[in-house]
């Protein structure tokens, strides 16, 4: 039996290649990408990078890669959007209802809830990990919020009291990202959620 | 906000490109053009009066389209907008940032308004992107600040032929500049025309400071996946859509085909039924005046 643990990155489209890097300055993990139903066969965790959310769900839909990793989630295996990814998470988009999401985490969110491209940032803020409050970096760029949170949902970051990243069970989402800064702690979190 | 808070930082600007890695970047003339981009999986649009091979045909002085025209494929698609200003056209490019169009493309698919100097992208909360056809011209633009290079290709043609040269010889440059002594750095700085400290990030790693996509001659499913092999991150494709015999099915085609430019026998799925591709062009016999590429420096 393997002991490192492999993460996937959907790699469909967006910033995978900055995810799997990232990825391979933690100990003990091995990246890999995710472009088909076969390639999560052999994944222990997934990730859903940044990219732009309406052309990555068009995408897995056309590969059936949406049913498969919804298969996945639902018994269990951890999975962690960033921006884009937090959106293909999501129970449902605010202002477009008819977008099709994965419907695994039960938040509503709002695309480019801060502004288009020029009103991009970034800034520092705290996020709860592990029962830890950590400052980092977060880097947001035609950013989503969450505007609704289901009950079971845990608040793990505020920005400017708009909510940025959150967590139920297996599944982990942030507006935000952290594999543009060389900080490796939300990915480590993550990490950690597969043995645990 | 918080007192630490940046707006267009070079991290949010390069971040930009970084997302649309791997994807589609279509010209798009009007909404009913961006709808279907948008529906077909683009992950951007450049909103263009008159697509590449228009522009050819028509002739004239080919000028950044009517703010009315990006305005409005602004409010009908969520994806990102793009539009091109000439090159060295300063006011075009403030009216574009103004309006709040997620990349303006200094775009030698226009004429050039400047025939010495490019924009100082550096003095722009907006990001920018730059065509290039060899390293050094791509490290010129990045010293302006370019958050993003795309080989320039010969647009309008549905010739793939000059995006590969470029493509081709950008790589080639890179292997070079990567493969060096250090002390050979500073006069390839100097043959090459480019900044200095820009030649030793390459040096260092292996790569463009900033995301490398591929623009000029895409017609067809297989010519976007060919520029992805040949190290492109994501693909523009000007004309070779909207001047198709079925839009819609060679956008969705070509969208499939630069995801799954690994895959040779999803790519033969994509590429069947696809109608007539854009008539091309033979960039060896057009003279050169009409070549676009040319333009810049």
């Amino acid at each position: 039996m393997n002991d490192r643990a492999r993460v996937g990155v959907l790699a469909l489209q967006g910033d995978f290649a900055a995810h799997i890097k990232t990825l391979s300055s933690i100990p003990n993990v091995t990246a890999s990408e995710v472009r088909t139903p076969d390639d999560l066969k052999n994944v222990d965790a997934l990730i859903l990078p940044g990219g732009e959310s309406t052309t990555i769900i068009k995408l897995l839909q056309r590969i059936d890669l949406d049913s498969a990793i919804t298969q996945r989630v639902s018994t269990g295996m951890p999975v962690f959007g960033t921006c884009a990814g937090m959106i293909v998470l999501a129970n449902e988009v605010e202002e477009a209802p008819n977008q099709p999401t994965l419907k695994l985490l039960d938040i509503g969110v709002a695309r480019n809830a801060f502004g288009r491209q020029i009103d991009s940032f970034e800034a520092d803020l705290t996020v709860s990990l592990n029962n830890s409050v950590e400052t980092i970096r977060g880097v947001f760029i035609r950013a989503p919020y969450a505007t609704r949170i289901g009950p079971n949902v845990e608040v793990l970051g505020i920005f400017n009291d708009k909510i940025v990243a959150v967590r139920d069970k297996n599944v982990l989402a942030i507006a935000f990202h952290p594999e543009l800064t060389g900080d490796t702690s939300i990915h480590s979190y993550f990490v950690n959620m597969i043995t645990s | 906000m918080s007192i630490n808070t940046k707006k267009s930082t070079w991290r949010t600007r390069i971040g930009l490109a970084e997302m649309l890695k791997g994807g589609v970047i279509m010209d798009v003339a009007n909404v009913d053009q961006a709808v279907i981009a948008e529906e077909a999986g683009a992950v951007a649009v450049m909103a263009l009066e008159r697509v590449p091979s228009d522009i050819r045909k028509q002739g004239g002085v080919a000028r950044m389209s009517d703010p009315k025209m990006i305005r409005e494929v602004m409010a009908a698609v969520t994806i990102p907008v793009m539009a091109k200003c000439r090159i060295g056209h300063i006011a075009e490019a403030r009216i574009l940032e103004s309006l709040g169009v997620d990349f303006v493309d200094e775009s030698e698919v226009l004429t050039p308004a400047d025939e010495e100097n490019h924009i100082n992208k550096l003095d722009f909360k907006v990001p920018f992107v730059c065509g290039c056809r060899n390293l050094g011209e791509a490290l010129r633009r990045i010293g302006e600040g370019a958050a993003l290079i795309r080989t320039k290709g010969e647009a309008g043609t549905g010739n793939v032929v000059e995006a590969v040269r470029h493509m081709r010889t950008l790589i080639k440059d890179i292997r070079r500049i990567h493969s060096m002594e250090a002390d050979e750095l500073m006069a390839a700085a100097k043959e090459m025309g480019a900044p200095y400290d820009l030649v030793q990030y390459v040096h260092e790693n292996g790569k463009l400071p900033v995301p490398n996509f591929s623009a000029g001659g895409v017609a067809t499913p297989a010519d976007a996946a060919l520029m992805m092999m040949l190290g492109a991150e994501s693909v523009f494709v000007g004309s070779g859509i909207f001047k198709s015999s079925d839009p819609r099915s060679r956008a969705r085609a070509i969208v499939d085909a630069v995801t799954h430019y690994k895959d040779p026998a999803m790519l033969a799925k994509v590429s069947e039924d696809l109608g007539d591709a854009m008539p091309g062009l033979d960039v060896r016999t057009m003279p050169e005046e009409e070549l676009m590429a040319t333009r810049g420096w």
